[in-house]
């Protein structure tokens, strides 16, 4: 089951070797659909026994516990992980930070520091995710949307220095778009792959509970040639179940 | 006609004038952009090498990615840079535009110091300006040889500085004697109007990517518009319009097609993809929206309800009352929400006017409508 590649996968890239390397992933999603689970889906393939990868997770939504309980489910024991050092959990619900441009910048330098510790012990792949951009904004810069964006270039730096991946979660309805309507474009222009998760259009259902687009934007390669996913955009639906997720194209059957 | 580009761009400007300067447009629907600088970059860089330029030499500035990946692009198309480079110079306002970091990370390129130069300080522009005429003259020296400069993308420095001041660190550049033609990119989603058309004000070319489907609502539906494009993303229009100096404007368009290896160019092929592209613009569904010709065909064949069968005659059911055309009094149209109101006429006592509710309901029309199909 671990080894078999979904739509999400293939939308992604994995059915390539490391496609995330260096690329920065935008979830948004909304009220009525929420993303979280692409991001518990990432955090098992990152932290799959088939890889060697590690995750630095900085949590600002909530506890330990709540991760653990649901990527046992999925698989994935969660406390083994952060044992072996694959995992790297910064509770930021425990954190203080100060809310201006230093304490953003104190808590890249942060990230940074991790970043280097690991990157000194492995070669492999390094992904940061953060859960989510909103609270950030609210905890670590007091709702200064030029600092978390600002906080979102130095990261980039990170994933093409130190050739990290960076996975965030944000929600797109909870911005006024008549107040700023550049921030979740800006957000969106950093990205280059965006999933974006939203209800159906015909509404609640029992057996589709909505669809994902993912855009792939790429980049300038050296592979050149090969069958990438630079500029693929897809839409397919999905299902939640108790220990995965189904995805399937509109009118198809489930696979 | 991206190579026109190119060669304003190489050939500079004339002595006594502002240099030539290009802004490259994007949206969030068509973020390709970098892909028309490299393209640019790698063109500028082949012609200096070869002699070719009016310049001798390159500055880039970069915000939006780091420096090794454009020396990285430039090494896959053939292009070396390595430390003893003289004809190139690239100010790194990527890895730390705010001073967060005290010291470089590992990952940063040390080789060549003079060729990569760090700077800290992107929101100080005077020291910007200091900085880029500083790394051009390295290059050339300080008479009358003159160098290009690339900016990848000024959105980030339009984040940090004011309008006015960027303008203003655009057209001193412009106007120094040692710059020999200019370009910059700009995401047009991210900032109001009257910043793009700042930039237009001050450019003499501006290049536009557009998505094949684009949409008339404006920035508000950028991220739709996005979503939108589908499978036609990776492909637009590619407009290019040249202010000439006696003051005519000339605009040439042509197709672009982005993949692993860059942007390529093409002429702007036959009607058929207007039509493809106004084909994604139907929402997506799980039911058809549109007819097949079949269907179109059939649809035709039918015949309507009496009322619809548009003879250019009117329709007049005889139902033993008096007729349409004798019940219209001088009494004027009625809106169709009214209420019947039964007047009594003051002079001649019992008369009943009745106002239908709206002015085309057919006299029997509390009869089962279905009676009058032909079926």
């Amino acid at each position: 089951m671990d080894r078999s590649v979904n739509l999400l996968d293939l939308a992604l890239g994995l059915d390539e070797p490391s496609p995330l390397r260096g690329k920065v992933v935008l979830i948004e999603d909304c009220v009525e659909t929420s993303g979280s689970f692409v991001l518990h889906q990432m955090m098992k393939r990152v932290l799959s026994p088939h890889s060697s990868d590690s995750l630095i997770f900085l949590a600002f939504a909530r506890p330990f516990s709540h991760y653990d309980r649901v990527l046992r489910k999925l698989g994935c024991n969660l406390s083994t992980q952060k044992t072996n050092n694959r995992l790297v959990f910064v509770d930021m619900l425990m954190m203080k930070c100060s809310d201006n441009e230093s304490g953003v910048a104190k808590l890249f330098r942060e990230i940074q520091g991790t970043v280097g510790k690991l990157r000194s012990v492995t070669n492999s792949n390094i992904t940061v995710m953060v859960d989510d951009m909103s609270l950030l904004e609210i905890a670590a810069t007091n709702s200064n949307s030029d600092h978390v964006l600002d906080f979102l270039h130095y990261c980039h730096t990170l994933t093409s220095e130190s050739n990290c991946s960076l996975v965030t979660l944000n929600h797109e309805d909870i911005y006024s778009s008549m107040e700023r309507p550049a921030y979740l474009l800006q957000m969106v222009c950093l990205a280059d792959i965006v999933i974006k998760a939203e209800p159906l259009a015909s509404g609640l259902a029992n057996d589709v509970h909505g669809q994902l687009t993912v855009v792939n934007k790429g980049m300038i390669s050296s592979k050149s040639g090969k069958g990438s996913s630079r500029n693929k955009l897809q839409n397919f639906q999905f299902r939640i179940k108790e220990n995965g997720i189904e995805y399937f194209y509109p009118g198809c059957s489930r696979n | 006609m991206a190579d026109s580009i190119f060669r304003k761009l190489r050939d500079g400007g004339e002595e006594g004038e502002l240099a030539p300067a290009l802004t490259i447009e994007e949206t969030v629907a068509s973020p390709f952009a970098l892909d028309v600088s490299c393209y640019l970059l790698a063109n500028l860089s082949s012609s200096i090498l070869a002699g070719k330029s009016k310049s001798e030499g390159l500055v880039l500035v970069t915000f939006s990615r780091s420096p090794s990946f454009y020396l990285q692009f430039l090494k896959q198309k053939g292009i070396f840079v390595s430390s003893s480079s003289k004809w190139i110079r690239v100010l790194d306002c990527y890895t730390d535009p705010l001073g967060w970091i005290d010291q470089p990370s590992p990952g940063v390129i040390t080789e060549g110091s003079s060729l990569i130069k760090l700077h800290k300080c992107v929101s100080d522009l005077k020291r910007l300006f200091s900085s880029i005429i500083e790394a051009g003259r390295e290059m050339v020296g300080d008479g009358k040889t003159r160098f290009s400069v690339a900016i990848d993308s000024v959105n980030e420095l339009l984040r940090h500085s004011s309008m006015p001041l960027v303008s203003g660190l655009l057209t001193d550049l412009r106007s120094h004697a040692q710059v020999s033609s200019l370009f910059w990119s700009l995401n047009t989603d991210l900032h109001q109007e009257k910043v793009t058309n700042a930039l237009e004000y001050i450019s003499t070319m501006k290049a536009n990517l557009e998505p094949f489907c684009p949409s008339s609502d404006g920035k508000r539906n950028a991220l739709e518009n996005l979503f939108l494009v589908h499978q036609d993303f990776g492909k637009g229009r590619f407009h290019i319009r040249f202010k000439l100096r006696k003051g005519r404007v000339r605009v040439m368009s042509e197709e672009y097609h982005v993949d692993q290896t860059g942007i390529n160019f093409s002429p702007i092929s036959s009607v058929e993809t207007i039509i493809a592209a106004t084909k994604s613009l139907i929402p997506k569904v799980h039911f058809n929206l549109q007819l097949s010709e079949k269907e179109r065909v059939e649809k035709e064949k039918v015949v309507l309800p009496f009322e619809h069968q548009d003879h250019g005659k009117s329709t007049e059911i005889y139902d033993g009352r008096r007729t349409l055309a004798d019940g219209k009094t001088e009494a004027t149209p009625l809106s169709s929400g009214e209420l019947q109101a039964d007047v009594v006429s003051s002079g001649k006592g019992g008369e009943i006017i009745y106002f239908r509710d709206s002015d085309d309901e057919h006299p029997d029309s509390d009869e089962d409508p279905d009676d009058d199909l032909d079926i």
